[in-house]
């Protein structure tokens, strides 16, 4: 898509755009991986065009396509997280939720995953043994069959103890065509519940951060959520699991790829307090903190009440709120209103968050 | 500059070296270094900065300070709307 | 959080900006000193609801930008050392150096950790006596206890393998080179709440006499920064320039005297690059001669690097409010959000930096840059 390939562009007066960053960084950083404008990049300015066809070119969370008379979507991941286990679950619950969800934005029933591991010599036989069992409790719960897998090992000191990777397909319903350029000026910004929590509780028991706080991990399958949601309309614009690069980076990606505004109401946005509280003293932003089991969904305002009131009536989406309006103003941008009746800019972040001092 | 928080002292290691302590900051909890401020107790609150408890929070001047913000809207209303108020200004000293 | 949400009560800060509305009569230019109360100000739009008159002009006290270009080449050059574990404080870790930052130095090798204090810096040392470990010690005076402590206990301990990059600012002489600048049009200053948290008042009645400006000491929460701008307003309006405490609940007029006294032990006064500034007397501290073999400068012989800071950059007068960040020939060009030249791009709460945001949402830009509250309210 083009308008996703030349995000500064829609409103540029003076032709002062950020220069091709990636010249600035001749190798890969953090910040590649971090969900924000650096990952955007690398896949703009090295896959895309590398792989150039249509399908990829639409940067979806999940690629629908046609294969035999069905829609189906397919979707890959990838997943890496220090540490391995934390409260709320583990790298296997992220493996499965991960893929689950990607594929549940397009409006699917995810069927089938695969996953492939690769593990460090030396790592204990326990550890994958506890992970494999997550995967195979979180398929289940999601309603997926792992159908097929594979196993390599790399030396020690080459990896970080266990790396997996998930593939998943799915149905995609008929009448049903979700995806982030289908937003439009009028729809309705929900969120499917409390921000915040998968960040807050990986970065507690981050070594070097570590911190005390009761709460867990979101991580969640969404499909079921979906699925209920579609059963109000199949006029859905828009869904979007905001991972890595939290809302910020989602909403940021939807008006990108829609050239429409976004507008919040910094007051109407579920924050816990623990989340608050913990972004408070490490000074980061909860709009940009990842989530694992919630969504974002632009749908035609007569239809949000009901979405809502489907929301509430599901165990995933008990918390969900409306957030705020997608508008024709400022393209490509996410503004919130403040709760002192100001207003702020959300800017695509860069890479990942840092704890800040000033 | 100086990303600093309250928080309250939950508990203090008096054999740690240095002095050290536990601070909630509304469910958040986090060690921090109490050498700066040696005689804090239990239940105060402090004000933290990189792992640091630099300045108790003085509970009662926070308190007067949320009053005056108060009274700011009760002369207000006594005295009628600031705007007019403002307004009359201007014109006793035009007059002036 | 207690204490914070109570002075973030939407229904108290309408009273303050009415306040604010019936005492101001003209035109003034405040100087909000520390980057935390600017992050604070552009966070809640508090520039969009103060009254025309009131000008807040955006100071340089944010340490990570304002730490010089050079010192920043020599983190660079230390953290890419074999042997070597160089901690810093997140935010210090995507600021530009001349042709890289320490995100590049890791990707290509370097162990650069990012640490919440420097005491677990210290805590890595000793638990790695085979490496040398590097803390950058950035900050102003809120932050020099801290590393005052690392350094000091790193002695007590033995531990010859830790050392501090040292490139500490301190507020007052800041204040003195603006209010000295030829042409600054700044009148009254809101000081930053936490380094008086740690260094008291006594700094600032000879400022505020002999350049005949209020000083209102301010806190961060948007109550206390409205208050600020309130009491300095008030004194500007009947000809005062005094000190005030606007913030009371952390700061009390002779600071934290246990702080004072470790930096006293640590540190001496030295001249000091600023970023996108220059070189401003007395205006940084450096470890003092007990302490300097814990200096990472020497230990590391990066002395050799000399870096003049970019020409083009001119953040020194957006600083003082001299020009607009529009009128820097760099401004969008050379110099963007990913590319900063200067202090005031590096930070996204810098004015530059501000501007460019703003002006990719076809607004005006701050102050100036007002978003029209009626066409941005429409979802509340």
């Amino acid at each position: 898509m083009a308008d996703l390939a030349t995000p500064d562009t829609a409103v540029d007066p003076a032709n002062w755009t950020c220069p091709a960053p990636l010249r600035d960084q001749p190798v890969v950083v953090m910040g590649h991986g971090g969900g924000g404008a650096l990952s955007a990049e690398l896949v703009e300015q090295v896959f895309a065009p590398a792989y150039g066809n249509p399908t990829l070119a639409a940067l979806t969370d999940s690629a629908v396509l046609e294969l035999g008379g069905a829609r189906l979507a397919f979707s890959t991941d990838s997943y890496v997280v220090r540490p391995l286990f934390f409260p709320g679950g583990c790298l296997g619950d992220l493996a499965v939720n991960g893929t689950v969800n990607d594929l549940a934005m397009s409006g699917a029933r995810p069927a089938y995953l695969s996953t492939a591991f690769v593990l460090e010599e030396g790592v204990e036989l326990a550890v994958v043994g506890r992970i494999a069992r997550a995967i195979g409790a979180a398929a289940q719960a999601a309603g997926v069959t792992v159908a097929t897998g594979d196993t390599k090992v790399v030396e020690c000191g080459h990896g970080d103890g266990v790396y997996v990777t998930t593939a998943g397909v799915g149905l995609v319903p008929d009448g049903v065509d979700i995806r982030p350029q289908r937003a439009r000026p009028g729809d309705a910004v929900i969120v499917s519940g409390p921000i915040g929590l998968h960040g807050v509780a990986v970065m507690s028991v981050r070594e070097g951060l570590e911190f005390g706080v009761e709460i867990t991990s979101d991580t969640a399958p969404l499909a079921g959520l979906v699925a209920a949601v579609l059963e109000v309309t199949k006029d859905v614009h828009v869904l979007r699991d905001p991972t890595r690069g939290g809302l910020g980076a989602s909403l940021n990606e939807i008006a990108r790829a829609s050239g429409t505004g976004v507008r919040l109401r910094d007051r109407a946005i579920p924050v816990p307090d623990e989340v608050a509280n913990a972004c408070g003293f490490l000074g980061l932003d909860p709009l940009y903190v990842a989530n694992e089991g919630r969504l974002v969904a632009f749908v035609p305002p007569e239809h949000a009440e009901a979405v809502l009131a489907a929301m509430h009536a599901h165990p995933q989406g008990v918390g969900a709120a409306l957030i705020g309006e997608c508008v024709a103003d400022h393209p490509g941008m996410v503004v919130v209103a403040t709760g002192l009746g100001g207003t702020r800019v959300v800017d695509l972040p860069l890479g990942e968050q840092l704890p800040r001092i000033c | 500059m100086c990303l600093a928080v309250p928080g309250k002292v939950v508990s203090i290691d008096h054999q740690a070296d240095p002095l050290t302590g536990l601070i909630d900051f509304g469910g958040v909890r986090k060690q921090a270094c109490l050498e700066y401020l040696p005689d804090v107790r239990v239940g105060e609150y402090v004000i933290v900065h990189v792992g640091f408890a630099l300045q108790r929070l003085d509970e009662e001047s926070a308190r007067a300070s949320l009053e005056l913000f108060d009274q700011l809207g009760l002369l207000e209303e006594e005295f009628g709307d600031a705007w007019e108020q403002a307004a009359r200004q201007e014109k006793e000293s035009e007059v002036r | 959080m207690k204490y914070i949400e109570e002075f973030n009560d939407p229904e108290r800060a309408g009273r303050l900006l009415d306040e604010i509305r019936a005492t101001v009569t003209r035109p003034w230019a405040l100087m909000e000193v520390c980057g935390g109360q600017t992050h604070s100000i552009i966070r809640h739009g508090i520039d969009q609801l103060l009254p025309e008159e009131v000008e807040l002009i955006h100071g340089p006290g944010c340490p990570v930008c304002v730490t010089p270009l050079e010192v920043i080449d020599k983190a660079l050059e230390i953290a890419a050392r074999p042997g070597v574990v160089f901690c810093s404080f997140g935010d210090m870790l995507r600021v530009p150096g001349t042709d890289r930052d320490l995100f590049r130095v890791k990707g290509e090798g370097g162990d650069v950790r990012v640490v919440y204090s420097p005491l677990d810096a210290l805590d890595l040392a000793r638990r790695n006596p085979d490496r040398q470990v590097v803390f950058f010690a950035i900050g102003f005076e809120t932050t020099a206890p801290a590393n005052a402590m690392a350094v000091h206990q790193a002695r007590r301990l033995g531990l010859d393998n830790f050392s501090l990059l040292v490139s500490h600012v301190r507020v007052p002489p800041a204040i003195e080179a603006i209010m000295a600048a030829p042409g600054c049009r700044v009148q009254g200053f809101l000081a930053a709440g936490h380094v008086c948290s740690v260094m008291g008042t006594a700094e600032y009645p000879d400022l505020a006499e002999k350049h005949r400006v209020p000083v209102v000491v301010t806190g961060f929460e948007p109550l206390d920064i409205l208050e600020g701008v309130r009491r300095a307003v008030h004194q500007l309006e009947r000809g005062e320039h005094r000190v005030e405490n606007a913030y009371p609940r952390a700061v009390r007029e002779e600071g934290n005297p246990a702080a004072l006294g470790m930096i006293e032990e640590v540190f001496e006064v030295t001249d000091r690059n600023w970023r996108g500034i220059g070189r401003i007397p007395a205006s940084g501290w450096r470890l003092n001669d007990a302490f300097r073999a814990y200096d990472a400068e020497h230990r590391f012989d990066v002395s050799g690097i000399r870096t003049e800071e970019p020409a083009v950059c001119r953040a020194g007068e957006v600083l003082q409010g001299l020009i607009k960040p529009t009128e820097c020939e760099a401004f969008g060009t050379a110099c963007t959000p990913r590319t900063p030249l200067g202090a005031t791009m590096v930070s996204s709460e810098g004015a530059c930096a501000a501007y460019y945001l703003y002006r990719r949402m076809n607004a005006p830009a701050p102050r100036g840059s007002r978003v029209p509250q009626e066409e941005m309210n429409p979802v509340g």
